[in-house]
């Protein structure tokens, strides 16, 4: 049953803050990487076994938590990049007498816990309380070295954050009214019928919105590259990889697909506000000095394809754009992990001052080309096949317009990554980091094992289309 | 269902002037603890909303479970910020927004 | 129904003064006169319970938590405090302006419509279709209460402890 994906890190989580002294220190990272391969095992290995709904005692109790394809991709997202951002985190409190580390790791299992509900669940105020869960872990891992930087990012997050919940709540309040009920199902029925009555469409128009700034999506994005570049290095990788993904993006993935499918011209909102957020991204991205503030931007442009795919309105379009955010999770916390990486070992972010990395830094560099090349959209690798689905839905749907400029957007993405690449890992080795060395493990494995998924996904896609995609599209 | 709309339009101009009275605190203000208050402003016209949406209705009994359970997230969010406030305080020295503009390059 | 009126009046008119009030601890007050309010209209509707929630959390504990972090806080100077008091005022008189267009312009718009209707009777107090409700279908929901309380009070212990060595 697809309760144990909430139940069992929770139990976990309340079993290792047990006064038991020093050892429940140390138990933080171990149960926390556990629970994150347990949970990348489950989806892996036994997709079928989640079907069935959270029955206990009979029927007496009973959790509305049901898994389908779409929730299961997202579950395995969050398990990688959970695992990804927990290696970095493991590095950086390798001071194991500190009473900090134990309580970050509590942070991330509660982070975890609150994403996995919010793929689970199928009812919009049960969403909104998962989706508060992981937006209040996200406060506080933001701001956790409670430094002015990762403060204000954490506040900035926080404010927008509650006008997209008060939104959100509106939202709820009127489908109450128009509705009586809050569940997807009837929410569904009510907007399929109901078309016309403005109290329906204001309640969806209210809570789209409301995702939008969720997601960080053009005009609501300006609290994503504060909250991502100013986050602790895990944090970053956790942000970026899959909160906001799983916060604002998935949810318009699995809302627009069954609950408010058709209302009113949605698709064209999604068209219109996806592409403005591929090239505001792209754009601002190019400007950038700071390494994590590029690829914060870099992330606002892809959540814009994701939603740009979901403007086509048809399964393919669904399942090109869950397929995007698993590539996603998988290259930009790659990335991030890089930039901790690079972070450590030269002291700053500034990437005019860096430059020739790829010397002594080499399996950061090099996994780092394998997830921009990703991330444009390059074959034979993962993000190649995402964008081209995204790019046939859309040409399918008829919004060849569309289309064309999504792949045009592909060159700007290629374009802002080059300079990275050869601002930081390539040209002229820098003075002053003659003497750097490569990234402890902790930070280099991750990014390794990340890269060759890319490669492999990529590799593989023709088998893997038959799989994931067909059954994700089914939704 | 207009006609359940209808019952109470009084109430849907004053929860939408709550409602701004909350964003305007938010935006217009400089002081860092005045910001959580336009929030807590904003949450309670949504709370009212959600009341008045069950009376009209008739499904109180799910309304009122939504805003209990509203209630108990809200008062966490608001903890949480309030920590925030006070080590921006702490770092900062002042309650002024001003000294958040840090982060642009 | 005049009744309703004042009391949606009174409520928005309290909240015009939190937002307004110079002192933050007035402020803080007015929101919890705001929450008294709400309560107030909470009973009338006939949402007891979730009334008595709005009372004893919204209007105490919050403000509690309001008035705490105030006090961890350090006031401005007298000087300080006037120069701001002149310039805010220019900035936040916008407000009742807006408040009273915003109003003019709903009631405009919503003019089709009937006032009328029924003045809200508090319904027959069921607490049975609440518990009903509460734990049998929205579980799911209490499952998130627990974690996000947990969520609360591990942020809460992060965020308020002092460095070693550190400040106040």
């Amino acid at each position: 049953m697809p309760l144990v994906f909430v139940l069992v890190p929770l139990i976990a989580l309340l079993a290792i803050n047990l006064p038991l002294g020093s050892l429940g220190k140390k138990l933080g990272f171990p149960t926390a990487a556990l629970l994150a391969l347990l949970q990348i095992g489950a989806v892996l290995f036994a997709p079928g076994a989640w079907a069935n709904p959270s029955d206990f005692l009979g029927g007496s109790v009973r959790f509305a938590f049901s898994a389908d394809r779409l929730s299961l991709l997202l579950l395995l997202s969050i398990g990688i990049a959970v695992l990804g951002a927990l290696c970095v985190a493991r590095y950086l409190f390798r001071d194991s007498k500190s009473e900090e580390g134990p309580r970050f790791f509590n942070l991330t299992i509660l982070a975890m816990i609150g994403m996995n509900g919010v793929s689970l669940v199928s009812d919009l105020f049960s969403l909104y309380v998962f989706l508060e869960i992981t937006a209040v872990s996200s406060y506080v891992l933001i701001a956790f070295e409670r430094q002015k930087e990762g403060l204000e990012g954490a506040f900035k997050y926080l404010i927008l954050s509650a006008v997209a919940t008060v939104m959100m709540l509106s939202s709820i309040g009127l489908f109450v009214l128009a509705v009586g009920d809050t569940s997807f199902a009837s929410v569904a029925k009510a907007v399929a019928e109901g078309g016309g009555d403005w109290v329906v469409l204001l309640a969806v128009g209210l809570f789209v919105g409301g995702l939008f700034i969720k997601g960080g999506l053009v005009p609501f994005h300006a609290w994503v590259p504060d909250a991502y570049s100013s986050a602790p290095a895990p944090v970053s990788v956790l942000l970026a990889g899959i909160v906001t993904k799983t916060t604002g993006v998935y949810t318009l993935i699995r809302l627009s697909g069954s609950v408010f499918a058709n209302a009113f011209h949605l698709n064209l909102v999604f068209l219109a506000v996806g592409i403005l957020t591929i090239f505001v991204g792209a754009l601002a991205a190019m400007w950038q000095k700071d390494m994590k503030r590029m690829l914060a931007y870099s992330s606002v442009s892809q959540v814009g394809y994701i939603i740009l795919a979901l403007g086509a309105a048809s399964p393919l379009g669904a399942a090109a754009a869950a397929f995007h955010l698993f590539n996603h999770a998988i290259f930009k916390g790659q990335l991030f992990i890089n930039a901790a990486a690079v972070e450590k070992q030269t002291g700053t972010r500034d990437m005019d001052q860096m430059g020739g990395l790829s010397a002594r830094m080499p399996l950061s560099s090099w996994t780092s080309v394998v997830a921009f090349l990703s991330a444009a959209g390059i074959p034979p690798l993962a993000g190649f096949w995402s964008k081209l689905l995204i790019v046939v839905a859309l040409w399918k749907a008829g919004q060849s317009g569309f289309a064309v400029a999504a792949i045009l957007a592909s060159i700007l993405t290629l374009a802002y990554f080059l300079m990275l690449q050869r601002k930081v890992f390539f040209g002229k080795l820098s003075e002053r980091f003659a003497s750097v060395k490569e990234a402890s493990l902790w930070l280099v494995l991750p990014a390794l094992i990340l890269a060759l998924v890319s490669i492999g996904v990529g590799l593989f896609f023709p088998l893997l289309w038959d799989t994931i995609l067909v059954q994700v599209a089914g939704i | 269902m207009t006609a359940a709309f209808v019952v109470f339009k009084a109430y849907w101009i004053f929860i939408v002037l709550l409602a701004l009275a909350g964003v305007y605190c938010v935006v217009a203000t400089r002081n860092l603890v005045r910001v959580l208050i336009g929030m807590e402003l904003m949450t309670k016209a949504a709370t009212l909303l959600i009341v008045v949406a069950g009376w009209a209705s008739g499904r109180m009994a799910l309304a009122q479970a939504l805003i209990i359970n509203l209630i108990v997230v809200e008062v966490v969010v608001i903890a949480v910020a309030a920590g925030i406030v006070v080590s921006l305080f702490r770092k900062n020295g002042s309650l002024s927004t001003r000294e958040l503009d840090k982060l642009k390059n | 129904m005049i009744v309703i009126f004042v009391v949606l009046g009174l409520m928005v008119v309290s909240s015009l003064w939190t937002v307004m009030t110079r002192s933050l601890v007035r402020s803080a007050l007015g929101l919890a006169l705001t929450s008294v309010i709400l309560t107030i209209l909470m009973f009338q509707l006939g949402a007891t319970m979730a009334a008595v929630f709005e009372l004893s959390v919204c209007a105490g504990l919050i403000t509690v938590v309001f008035i705490s972090t105030i006090s961890m806080t350090k006031a401005l100077t007298h000087a300080a405090l006037l120069t701001k008091t002149r310039d805010r005022l220019k900035r936040y008189w916008y407000l009742p302006a807006l408040l009273l267009v915003a109003g003019a312009v709903l009631a405009f718009v919503l003019s089709p419509l009937p006032f009328e209707a029924a003045t809200p009777v508090p319904a027959a107090i069921d607490f049975d279709a609440l518990k009903q409700m509460l734990w049998k279908d929205r579980q799911t929901d209490l499952l998130g209460q627990i974690t996000i309380i947990f969520a609360g009070v591990t942020g809460v212990i992060v965020l308020f402890k002092e460095r070693k060595g550190g400040q106040e």
